[in-house]
């Protein structure tokens, strides 16, 4: 047998976080992207309440530009755990006028699902969104509260953070404002890969090698789809890629790859040179991009 | 595999990020691309070396003013272990930073620049990392390339700081001293060649035989009723299971257990992590518990194995630090958070308060500015199961939060 390399403290600590947000508020909801980490968030809220079902929904932000084996996962893990699923769509947000799409080659949906974010946060009164964001991501995450509390714009101020000591996770809002909540802040992406493979979780396939049309723009290959705009000499060919994060098609490159189990996978992120982030094309814009789409509301 | 919890202390510029920087590059916890962007930078500042430190500090505004102004983390593992750094401010103004960024560390890094010795700071830090009973103090005298490696400058921070400990440290406290350049890397993950004097352990292998919270078990046990599953299913319809943390200590099945403030007794029918059944649960394993009885329990309450007392406090002494910009004076009410049960509490006296420069009783002051420290005592609406946080810190600790703003304002140590 497999020695576990995965710490398990890290796990009792989110259990513990998911209890909490159970404790101290009404209608908290977990924010489900099909992506890795949120599939880690569904099992250990799975763990927390067994043998009660998870007592709060999935909400998924679909900004229409996922690839369609995340959505096909998605519904199924609904089916497999009985959880209650709900979708709000950023097209919908486009159709109500509140955001325009982006243009040019580097267009994505990305920015805009804030919007839907905060719009679904008021309609359906939640005052606790659970998140899989983890510290070791990104420079402005490290500094993140397990419980971050947002004004009703959504907005997080690196200055006004409450501190937390030991344990103790202070829920406390006034009327408007909500918490995001991050169980697994102090995981690392090895950390949640090896959750994964001891915990023998099911994730989409495009974690796995496969070919798919693909174009290179900026040292990246770009997944090639209906949603991408291209210029004319960006020309489509097949590669044979996995992703090692789960955004939309239009701001997620893949890596070459021949892990096609996910050990291999594994393998070859401990062999990588490059940081989960840096294949997120949307953290790209600025050094400091992602502490200002924070502050927006943006998870 | 375990997790070190360690937290970092210095002042500006004793080099602090540039000495996590090294630890995490000499690892090889580094990225390909995040490496690339910090020699960039540096490039681009005009450096003729890779300023490691940039790897550490996040937020715009401390790039701006060039500090660290937060608790930031920070993770690295080796074959053995993983690490989980808290990198926290050095300033006074931010020692609320400071005991936040403590409160999880099982040990504790000071820097002391070799060129400036003991200074207040250092004073204070060390005060903090006693305060908070860390067991292990790892001092690092860091800049030791411009002393000359000089084994004399070393050995006088040493016996400064061991002064000091002769004053506020606790029994039981570990001091490990390093003479470290941790711009060149010397004595982080390597032996210094420049050195030979020092003949101690590097950094690194310090930190990777550090013990890790090892006397938990040996501490009286202590399971906070944090969330009762009832799942009213038909495959489980009785099914009433108390979800929680066991804070400190073992409990095991069979063992008979005491609810608090009932008082009423039962044994513990079943311990189960997700859907299997263990024979026993340590801290700091999470757990749902059965009983054999049907006892009315709810979040707040405490079990407690029958013999391990444990305190119901409506009335308490506390050491705390203030962490907000109003004053606090006696007379106040909070809502006072032990663990996740939360009752309502009343400031009765301020007995002293510290003066946080000189770490002397500050004589004539009764009220709490900001990152003040000093005793107060407080009566609770409910009780309170804590124990006095010298003798288990584990359950020892809490925080008081204003009902108004809804802030964290201060957190306090039983004594």
């Amino acid at each position: 047998m497999r020695k576990e390399i995965f710490p398990r403290e890290l796990e009792h600590e989110a259990i513990f976080i998911m209890r909490e947000v159970a404790a101290q508020f009404e209608k908290p909801a977990i924010l489900f992207s099909g992506g890795k980490d949120s599939i880690t968030l569904v099992r250990l809220a799975q763990k927390a309440f067994y043998p009660g079902k998870i007592p709060f929904p999935l909400l998924h932000i679909d900004t229409g530009h996922n690839f369609p084996e995340t959505i096909e996962f998605r519904d199924w893990l609904v089916k497999e755990t009985g959880a209650t699923l709900i979708v709000r769509y950023v097209q919908d947000t486009i159709d109500q006028g509140k955001v325009r799409e982006e243009s040019g080659k580097y267009a994505s949906r990305n920015v805009l699902q804030t919007q839907t974010l905060l719009d679904a946060i008021e309609e359906l009164k939640l005052d606790a969104c659970i998140g899989g964001a983890r510290r070791d991501e990104e420079k402005a995450r490290a500094k993140e509260r397990v419980f971050s509390v947002r004004d009703s714009f959504g907005q997080w101020d690196s200055k006004q953070q409450r501190p937390e000591l030991f344990d103790m996770l202070n829920g406390r809002i006034s009327v408007g404002e909500n918490v995001r909540v991050f169980p697994i802040s102090n995981w690392t992406e090895l950390d949640v890969w090896n959750y994964i493979r001891e915990e023998k979780l099911q994730i989409p396939s495009i974690y796995f090698s496969h070919e798919r049309p693909i174009i290179e723009r900026d040292g990246l290959y770009w997944p090639y789809s209906e949603y991408l705009n291209t210029t004319e000499d960006e020309i489509p060919f097949t590669g044979k890629v996995r992703f090692r994060t789960v955004g939309d098609m239009t701001c997620t490159a893949a890596v070459l790859s021949d892990a096609y189990e996910l050990d291999d996978v594994i393998g070859e992120i401990m062999a990588a040179t490059i940081s989960e982030r840096g294949a997120r094309i949307d953290d790209k814009r600025s050094e400091a991009a992602m502490e200002k789409r924070k502050k927006e509301g943006y998870f | 595999m375990d997790i070190l919890h360690i937290s970092t202390a210095g002042s500006v510029d004793d080099g602090k990020s540039t000495l996590i920087g090294r630890l995490l590059y000499d690892t090889r916890s580094i990225t390909g691309d995040k490496l690339e962007a910090i020699e960039a930078t540096s490039k681009r500042k005009g450096l003729d070396f890779t300023d490691l430190s940039l790897l550490t500090d996040g937020l715009i505004a401390e790039r701006e003013q060039g500090i660290t102004i937060d608790v930031a983390h920070i993770y690295f593992s080796t074959q053995k272990r993983k690490y989980i750094i808290a990198d926290s401010p050095g300033h006074v103004e931010y020692t609320r930073n400071m005991i936040t960024g403590a409160s999880n560390a099982s040990v504790s890094m000071i820097l002391v620049d070799a060129r400036k010795g003991v200074l207040e700071q250092t004073r204070r830090h060390f005060y903090i990392a006693s305060l908070l009973r860390i067991r292990y103090v790892v001092i690092c005298v860091n800049k030791m390339d411009l002393v000359n490696y000089d084994e004399q400058v070393f050995n006088e921070i040493k016996s400064a700081i061991q002064e000091i400990a002769s004053r506020v440290g606790f029994e039981g406290q570990q001091l490990q001293f390093i003479p470290v350049a941790a711009k060149e890397g010397d004595n982080v993950v390597t032996a210094s060649t420049h050195m030979p004097w020092y003949t101690g352990t590097n950094l690194l292998d310090f930190l990777e035989q550090c013990p890790v919270a090892d006397y938990l078990a040996t501490a009286p046990a202590r399971f906070p009723v944090q969330y009762v599953i009832r799942p009213h299913s038909d495959e489980f319809h009785d099914f009433r299971g108390y979800a929680g943390k066991v804070v400190s200590g073992v409990f095991k099945k069979g063992d008979t257990v005491q609810v608090l403030p009932s008082g009423k007794t039962s044994v513990i029918r079943s311990i189960q992590v997700y859907d299997e059944e263990t024979q026993q649960a340590a801290a700091p394993e999470t757990a749902v518990i059965t009983l054999n009885d049907e006892v009315d329990i709810s979040r707040g309450n405490m079990l407690v194995k029958a013999g391990d007392h444990c305190p119901q406090l409506t009335e308490l002494r506390a050491t705390i630090c203030w962490m907000e910009e109003q004053p606090m004076m006696a007379g106040k009410t909070f809502l006072l958070q032990h663990g996740v049960n939360r009752v309502k509490a009343k400031v009765t006296a301020v007995d002293t308060v510290l003066d946080i420069h000189s770490l002397e009783t500050a004589e004539g002051k009764n009220s709490f500015a900001l990152n003040d420290i000093g005793d107060i005592r407080l009566k609770l609406a409910k009780p309170v199961f804590a124990d006095v946080y010298a003798e288990n810190p584990e359950n020892g600790s809490f925080i008081l939060i204003d009902e108004f703003s809804n802030n964290t304002v201060a957190v306090g140590f039983v004594r």
